[in-house]
């Protein structure tokens, strides 16, 4: 169907390839058209758990072990769950009528795009040669080979190894994110009586009001308060370390 | 060995377009998140993709930052929604319309 003539030459797949591929497409498919197509909430956001397990399964046929571990746990196990208990939290699990169209043409010419693009997308594919730089630019997924095994390190020591060189600043830049984002998230979900008492400067109204999401505050800006021994820009780099290191497993936690 | 790239490709064409439609259709903001997420996971396949037929490790690690942000946004947006659905009791994007001349 599609040529794609990128200079690396690929042997034949081998029929579980192909059956891997198109139950994983079939999933991925079905699931996507689940979300847009759902009029309940819960339904779309369980469609979209099946949709990610779709892409985990792709990105593990594709050497991608790790994002496929960090697609399931942080996807599938934090962002939607995320998704889930706001949408039971605030109660609007109640169908949605889709049949009113309150812009007059809005939907079909949104199709209508929608269907160029993928069009010219495909076009694109068919035809052009997509890769005209160098390949390789910064290093290779297999790494060379270890002493201790003989094999060839894997694309996990490879990945690890890359963002903690190459990509060291765009690595700490998102821990400055994820603290941003957590930050963010408790000012936004305040209650808008606990943020008048918020002038008070004693931290014990924090710490004694009912809303849930005070704990990760607390927890982040802690140690740049109790201890003032420690430099501020260490302090901060250990908070966003943890908000990194733990952005796998605690996803969940600050909201 | 698997598939070549232009059915990895081709896919994540498709389930993009599934997500950009889902996107200007629903009205509903949690729906038009979960279509972002489509979006996003669609781009994420074509990295993986690259990152495989052209050897290079960087197209994971651009998958890695994809994830944070993603995360990162997802958090602040859903904040977003709790706080406009404590105002306005509502989810839908058509009634907020405070700034309508």
């Amino acid at each position: 169907m599609l040529h794609l003539s990128l200079a690396v030459a690929s042997t034949r797949p081998t029929w579980p390839d192909v059956l891997v591929f198109a139950a994983s497409a079939a999933v991925i498919i079905v699931g996507a058209l689940g979300v847009v197509g759902s009029s309940n909430p819960v339904h779309a956001a369980l469609s979209l758990v099946m949709t990610l397990f779709g892409v985990a399964v792709l990105f593990i046929e594709q050497e991608a072990d790790f994002l496929a571990a960090v697609q399931i746990i942080v996807y599938a196990g934090a962002i939607v769950v995320l998704f889930l208990f706001v949408i039971m939290f605030l109660g609007v699990d109640r169908r949605e009528d889709t049949n009113i169209e309150p812009l007059t043409g809005q939907r079909p010419l949104a199709f209508v795009m929608v269907a160029i693009t993928l069009g010219g997308v495909i076009a694109m594919l068919a035809t052009s040669h997509w890769v005209t730089g160098a390949h390789q630019v910064v290093g290779p997924i297999q790494g060379p080979i270890t002493k201790a095994t003989g094999a060839p390190s894997g694309e996990v020591a490879q990945l690890g190894k890359n963002l903690f060189t190459t990509y060291l600043f765009a690595f700490e830049a998102t821990a400055a994110l994820l603290v941003i984002a957590v930050v963010g998230a408790v000012v936004l979900a305040r209650r808008p009586a606990i943020s008048e008492r918020d002038d008070a400067p004693d931290a014990a109204h924090a710490l004694s009001s009912p809303a849930q999401s005070v704990s990760p505050a607390q927890s982040v800006s802690q140690p740049q308060s109790v201890s003032p021994a420690q430099s501020a820009s260490e302090s901060e780099a250990v908070a966003g370390s943890e908000a990194v290191a733990g952005s796998a497993s605690e996803q969940g936690v600050p909201r | 060995m698997s598939l070549s790239a232009g059915w990895y490709l081709g896919l994540a064409a498709l389930l993009f377009s599934i997500g950009a439609v889902g996107l200007l259709v629903r009205r509903n903001v949690l729906i038009m998140f979960m279509c972002i997420e489509l979006m996003l996971n669609a781009a994420n396949l074509t990295f993986v993709t690259f990152a495989r037929v052209l050897n290079d490790i960087g197209g994971q690690a651009l998958v890695f930052f994809v994830l944070v942000v993603a995360a990162a946004e997802v958090v602040v947006g859903l904040g977003i929604v709790v706080t406009n659905f404590r105002r306005r009791s509502t989810t839908v994007a058509d009634d907020l319309h405070s700034l309508k001349g």
